[in-house]
């Protein structure tokens, strides 16, 4: 008992150091992605051609400057507003998983250690769409407290939008857990294993979440809470420093589970057709489980690394939509779409499995 | 002309196929240009900046930077005080002391005891240039103005001329060399000129 705690402990800090030093790192690469797809050149003085030491000086810019609470600001709100945004990001990973976990009930371990912070939690998708539906607060509120109409707008255009797309990308992804019989990511990723990809099974599933997660993640081409032509900054134009910087951070965060969730429903997890497999064969040697099992998180954060990359071009390559087009798209593409397409799943697995 | 005119020609839009409303062809396409432009930057290094400090820009042959003041073959200040180029500058930005032309510059009445241009209101449109008729006083292609204080931005005769000491050799006068004389005998002929060569190498910097 008293070490499952303590492991739970380190894998916590580990998950939680990781991420943050990525979501730092991702930072720099969007500038980059940017630069690049602009024919420039991109940060490149702090640390060398890569400006590797970039996202240190932008911290300790963001710790260092000013930080202002507009007096007319809602004080206690405002302050909570950056705080919601980045817990909520951040304790989303408490059910992703990085690598293989072994399910519950079962005798045979599938790795040496669970690469879960919580595993064999059986409600990890409901989990993470709660948490996902808690960030809106963050940015309803930061534009409430701060007293500004920009952000008073932005935080409106927020709340109707996440809300709007909440929809579909719940009912996106409700034909895969019909397909898998488990609302467990690890049962989702097993399933994938050892039949196919989910893109494959559930292609429309896998565009309606893909565009609601944009949306989800108030990443262009629906940013239209920040929207700097149209609302200065959107729910954020008050905020400054590190609260700010919150905000930022929790946005990147945000992108990097949603790109695990594609990875984990769609692209197979840690899984390569016919090379991994859920269970290593019998007899392997524990370094070579080992070796498995890190190779397994390598699988995974390559695939989640693309995704990122992906999520970063699009929002280079798309204009932004404008508010009714984007509300059309929910409502009157989207939500129909999502809906055909888990009536006509249910129908193909019922007539598929039999009665 | 009304709406409903006969020489108006009404176009419809396009009729969009099915896959072409889901805009995910074009979303497409657009994924291939940006991923053209992202892997030409990354991976081919082909850029359209510069590193600045390192790398100099060197502007075209008739880009309009800080102004000189040219010489002639003998050091003299070409300019002769005509108020030309203050007459035409819409940013009334030039301010000349004249004064009568010292004994032995026989070739004209005046020269500018004071040129001064503040740096500062100058909109860079090069009317001076063109107004003036004996080429004294030119756009060179230094782009990197700066200063501390307002005062050091208001160029006097002594500054400009210094301009054109550190600009000569790389921007040679976009006119041969016509005196005074010349143009007051109307022989100066500007359309035989050389254009000026893009200068290469650096154009040395420092002003003050």
């Amino acid at each position: 008992m008293m070490w499952d705690l303590i492991g739970i402990l380190v894998k916590i800090a580990i998950v939680v150091g990781i991420s943050q030093g990525a979501v730092a790192y991702l930072i720099l690469v969007e500038r980059k992605v940017a630069a690049w797809s602009q024919d420039r050149l991109g940060p490149n003085r702090a640390g060398g051609r890569w400006g590797l030491l970039q996202p240190l000086a932008d911290g300790a810019k963001m710790l260092l400057k000013e930080d202002v609470i507009p007096r007319y600001a809602s004080r206690p709100i405002y302050i909570l507003a950056p705080c919601i945004a980045i817990i909520m990001a951040t304790i989303a990973f408490a059910v992703v998983p990085f690598g293989p976990v072994t399910p519950p009930g079962s005798l045979r371990k599938v790795g040496p250690i669970e690469f879960q912070i919580a595993p064999g939690m059986d409600i990890g998708i409901l989990y993470i769409f709660a948490i996902g539906s808690l960030s809106v607060y963050a940015v309803i509120l930061a534009g409430w407290s701060s007293n500004n109409k920009y952000s008073f707008l932005g935080g409106l255009r927020s709340s109707a939008q996440l809300i709007s797309y909440e929809i579909p990308l719940g009912l996106s992804i409700l034909g895969l857990v019909l397909i898998c019989r488990s609302l467990d990511l690890n049962a989702i990723i097993r399933w994938q294993d050892e039949h196919v990809w989910g893109i494959v099974v559930q292609p429309i599933g896998f565009l309606l979440f893909l565009v609601s997660a944009f949306a989800e993640t108030n990443r262009l081409p629906f940013d239209l809470p920040e929207s700097e032509q149209e609302l200065v900054g959107g729910f954020h134009t008050e905020y400054s420093a590190m609260k700010f910087g919150m905000f930022f951070l929790g946005e990147y965060l945000h992108v990097v589970t949603v790109s695990f969730l594609v990875v984990i429903l769609f692209l197979g997890g840690w899984d390569i057709p016919f090379l991994l497999d859920t269970y290593p064969a019998a007899g392997t040697s524990t370094f070579m489980l080992w070796v498995l099992a890190f190779a397994k998180v390598g699988v995974m954060v390559f695939k989640v690394a693309l995704v990122v990359l992906f999520i970063m071009q699009v929002r280079w390559t798309l204009p932004r939509f404008r508010y009714d087009t984007l509300m059309d798209l929910a409502w009157k593409r989207l939500i129909p779409l999502a809906l055909i397409n888990l009536v006509g799943t249910a129908a193909a697995v019922q007539l598929i499995r039999g009665a | 002309m009304h709406a409903d005119h006969p020489s108006l020609k009404r176009l419809e839009p396009p009729k969009l196929t099915l896959m072409e409303r889901t805009y995910l062809p074009q979303i497409f396409d657009g994924l291939l240009v940006t991923g053209r432009h992202i892997l030409k930057s990354a991976v081919a290094g082909k850029v359209l900046t510069v590193e600045y400090p390192e790398q100099q820009h060197i502007p075209s042959a008739n880009y309009r930077g800080v102004h000189r003041l040219n010489k002639d073959e003998n050091g003299r200040v070409k300019c002769v005080a005509c108020m030309l180029c203050a007459t035409a500058c819409p940013a009334h930005c030039i301010d000349i002391v004249g004064a009568t032309a010292p004994d032995g510059w026989d070739d004209r009445e005046k020269y500018p005891e004071n040129f001064i241009i503040d740096e500062l209101r100058c909109i860079f449109c090069g009317m001076c240039e063109e107004a003036c008729p004996v080429d004294a006083i030119e756009l060179t292609g230094l782009y990197d103005l700066t200063g501390l204080s307002r005062e050091e931005m208001i160029f006097d005769k002594a500054k400009l001329l210094s301009v054109y000491d550190v600009t000569k050799d790389a921007e040679p006068m976009r006119t041969g060399n016509p005196t005074p004389g010349m143009i007051a005998s109307g022989s100066a002929n500007h359309t035989d000129v050389e254009p000026v060569p893009v200068t290469s190498g650096p154009i040395l910097r420092p002003l003050s």
